[in-house]
């Protein structure tokens, strides 16, 4: 190993110390940061000690929890996971996961028996493939998120094409067939693609939502068809100018049934034969996060038998319907940060029964994306009927008061300053062993996170056993 | 006396970048609000526009691949009957996207000039892809008090000496970053680089737009003041926050 490695370990090692005894929070990418300005090469020096080498997941919505279930596979497997498995997921907090499993002499702890499993910003891909090389990279889906961070969406696929291109032929690409701009990397992938989607027709929408991207043909320029529209513009595409289509999923949800607020059961068919899911997670976006994570441990070379165990086996990822128990009521947290995710909260939400209690935290932190327009293309007005109580706070608490208002909610929702103070106020609208939805953008989800888990008891995610 | 309003969208699925369908929403709700009747009809390529139906235009923002897409259907199917409708009074509201295809021109930093309707005397040019778009909260004031929103644009537009800027820039980009200027006025066309989205946030200016689309028909409409408590709230916070950091 050489010493440059072994001084940016050093450095980020005592960056991440100071910041957890300064109480600056978990260090899930300031270790990074610090270690990567030693060595820029560090990534790339330590993945490449991952035995079993690494998968990546990337794509606008339900990287976090495909990664988790992954991680939970590779466990299951035999091979210990090395994740950042706290969302961290530009360079420096990929940097920080290996720096955390990394010895003081650079060597990564049971580097031959570990599986990285990395969940990568789709716009930081390009460079995390080229440090990591993984052998598995998935794709699950390209909606709007944070214009003003990422650019428009056609740039992100213009890099993502990139990537795929200059792989090697051995890296295996899996890809949502039902999301139409993520189908057509198909034509860039030099290696094997294995293709997931949802064959039940049951899960479809009854009429279009306004939060679609990809609604015309990269090829042609034509309009996409639909025969069935899942969410967005994810479902059985076909274009009627060049007759590109759907693909046949390689691994497709046959049955799918959504309990509502409830678990989740998929019948999937894969190259291995039938299989069935259970999943402790509810919405049929989490359904497709389990189709991306089975066709991911697939291709992998794990048995299906092994990829169903892990899946299984995972809880919420932290934020993303992740439970509570805060005196006697039941707390759900549902990070909700792009139109087309958000509307995926929304709808399963809504399809709970029963009023429901609301507590809306919108902030415009650079990790949230400063613009805040975009609460205006999700469709609020599917919780305005069965709002019992609403509380609004976070930094444009009045953006989103007034988005409210005109999808249908009362005019003079309470406005609360203070992440504390509207929680508090939240939880005392809410009575005992009834359920409170909490609805956090990125920043606001893990400062309202760490208030439910310091009254709850839960570890904070940086003290999470890995 | 039975007020209505008849709205022209134009090419809503292709051109709503930034929650641009919130200044519809907005509308709808302010005038409903008041007993108006708002009607709107969504106009896609192909469809063509009948310069004496409509009391309001409105066009939102797209990416790069939608704006090519429809800019020879804006300027071929729909630009003699938008410009005609312009020219009588029509009231017309383009944001970002919209408000450069409203102008003269656009110049990308490579490739040829795209055509605009010409309504507003202005053109606008990218400075290339190694120059940092225009991005962030802006505050602006124009003649009827502060315009509060958020743009995000690369190219920069000039106004010639027949359009009128709508604000002035007191914080942010607007036009160009330059000169101060935000937007542009011809007539009652209005073109901005502001959303966020715009009119919900920005009463006042919202309340003015819609008085432009009753003037045609019925003159000068006093409407019924609405209890803003919650946009003046909104608009104030989006001040606050584009002034503090
Ligand atoms: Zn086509």
């Amino acid at each position: 190993m050489s010493l440059r490695v072994v001084a940016a370990i050093a450095a980020g090692k005592l960056a991440g110390t100071a910041s957890r005894a300064f109480g600056r929070g978990g260090g899930t990418a300031l270790p990074g940061v610090v270690a990567e300005k030693v060595e820029p090469r560090l990534v790339e020096r330590l993945a490449a000690q991952l035995g079993h080498g690494s998968i990546i997941v990337t794509g606008t919505n339900g990287k976090t929890t495909t990664a988790h279930m992954l991680s939970s596979v590779a466990a299951k497997a035999g091979y210990p996971p090395l994740h950042n498995r706290s969302g961290s997921n530009l360079m420096r907090g990929v940097a920080t996961a290996l720096l955390d499993s990394a010895g003081l002499l650079g060597r990564l702890s049971q580097a031959e028996r570990r599986l990285g499993v990395f969940e990568v910003d789709e716009a930081t891909l390009p460079e995390a493939v080229r440090a990591i090389k993984p052998r598995v990279l998935i794709f699950t889906n390209l909606f709007r998120d944070q214009l003003d961070r990422y650019g428009e969406v056609d740039s992100i696929a213009a890099r993502w094409r990139s990537t795929l291109e200059a792989a090697p032929e051995s890296r295996i690409a899996v890809l949502n067939a039902d999301d139409p701009s993520v189908a057509a990397l198909r034509e860039s992938a030099r290696g094997p693609v294995i293709f997931y989607g949802v064959d039940d027709r049951s899960a479809a929408l009854a009429g279009p939502e306004h939060a679609a991207d990809s609604r015309w043909c990269a090829g042609c320029g034509s309009e996409y068809v639909y025969d069935t529209l899942f969410y967005g513009h994810v479902g059985h595409w076909r274009c009627p100018g060049c007759e590109k289509s759907r693909p046949q999923p390689d691994v497709s949800a046959t049955s799918i049934r959504l309990e509502p607020g409830g678990d989740t059961t998929l019948s999937v068919a894969t190259p291995q034969g039938k299989t069935a899911l259970s999943l402790r997670l509810s919405g049929l976006y989490n359904a497709y996060n389990a189709l991306a994570a089975l066709a991911g441990g697939l291709a992998l070379g794990f048995d299906v038998e092994t990829v169903r165990a892990g899946i299984e086996a995972v809880d919420a990822a932290f934020g993303r319907q992740e439970r509570f128990e805060i005196d006697g009521r039941r707390v759900q947290v549902f990070l909700g940060k792009n139109p087309a995710g958000l509307n995926q909260v929304l709808r399963t939400i809504a399809a709970v029964p029963g009023e429901k209690r609301l507590l809306l935290l919108l902030n415009d932190d650079i990790a949230d994306g400063r613009d805040v327009s975009w609460i205006w293309d999700a469709d609020f007005e599917l919780l305005a009927d069965g709002a019992a109580s609403t509380i609004v706070s976070g930094h444009r608490a009045e953006d989103m008061a007034l988005r409210l208002k005109y999808a249908g909610f009362p005019s003079d929702l309470p406005v609360v300053r203070g992440t504390d103070e509207a929680l508090a106020l939240a939880l005392r609208e809410t009575p005992p062993g009834e359920q409170l939805f909490v609805l956090p953008t990125y920043t606001a989800m893990l400062e309202v996170r760490g208030l439910l888990a310091k009254r709850g008891g839960a570890a904070p995610y940086w003290e999470a056993p890995s | 006396m039975n007020l209505s309003i008849r709205l022209a969208h134009l090419y809503p699925k292709l051109m709503n970048l930034y929650g641009d369908r919130g200044n519809i929403i907005c509308l709808r709700h302010r005038c409903r609000a008041r007993g108006i009747e708002l009607t709107v009809d969504e106009l896609d390529l192909g469809d063509r526009l009948d310069p004496q139906a409509y009391d309001l235009i409105f066009i939102g923002g797209g990416q790069d691949r939608e704006q090519r897409r429809i800019v020879r259907d804006l300027i071929d199917v729909k630009g003699e009957a938008i410009r005609q409708a312009v020219e009588e009074g029509v009231a017309a509201l383009a944001v970002c996207g919209g408000y450069q295809l409203f102008a003269r021109y656009y110049r990308p930093a490579v490739g040829e000039d795209l055509p605009g309707l010409g309504i507003f005397d202005a053109h606008t040019e990218h400075p290339g892809e190694d120059v940092a778009r225009c991005i962030g909260n802006v505050v602006a004031d124009w003649d009827g008090g502060t315009l509060a929103g958020f743009e995000n644009h690369g190219g920069r537009t000039y106004l010639g000496g027949g359009a009128r800027p709508l604000a002035t820039v007191r914080t942010g980009y607007g036009n160009n970053g330059v000169d101060k200027t935000e937007g542009a006025v011809y007539k009652n066309a209005y073109g901005t680089y502001l959303h966020g989205s715009l009119l919900p946030k920005n009463p006042r200016f919202a309340d003015h737009v819609l008085r432009l689309a009753l003037r045609r028909r019925y003159g000068e409409v006093e409407l019924a003041p609405l209890d803003d408590a919650l946009e003046e709230a909104a608009h104030a916070a989006a001040i606050r926050v584009a002034t503090s950091r």
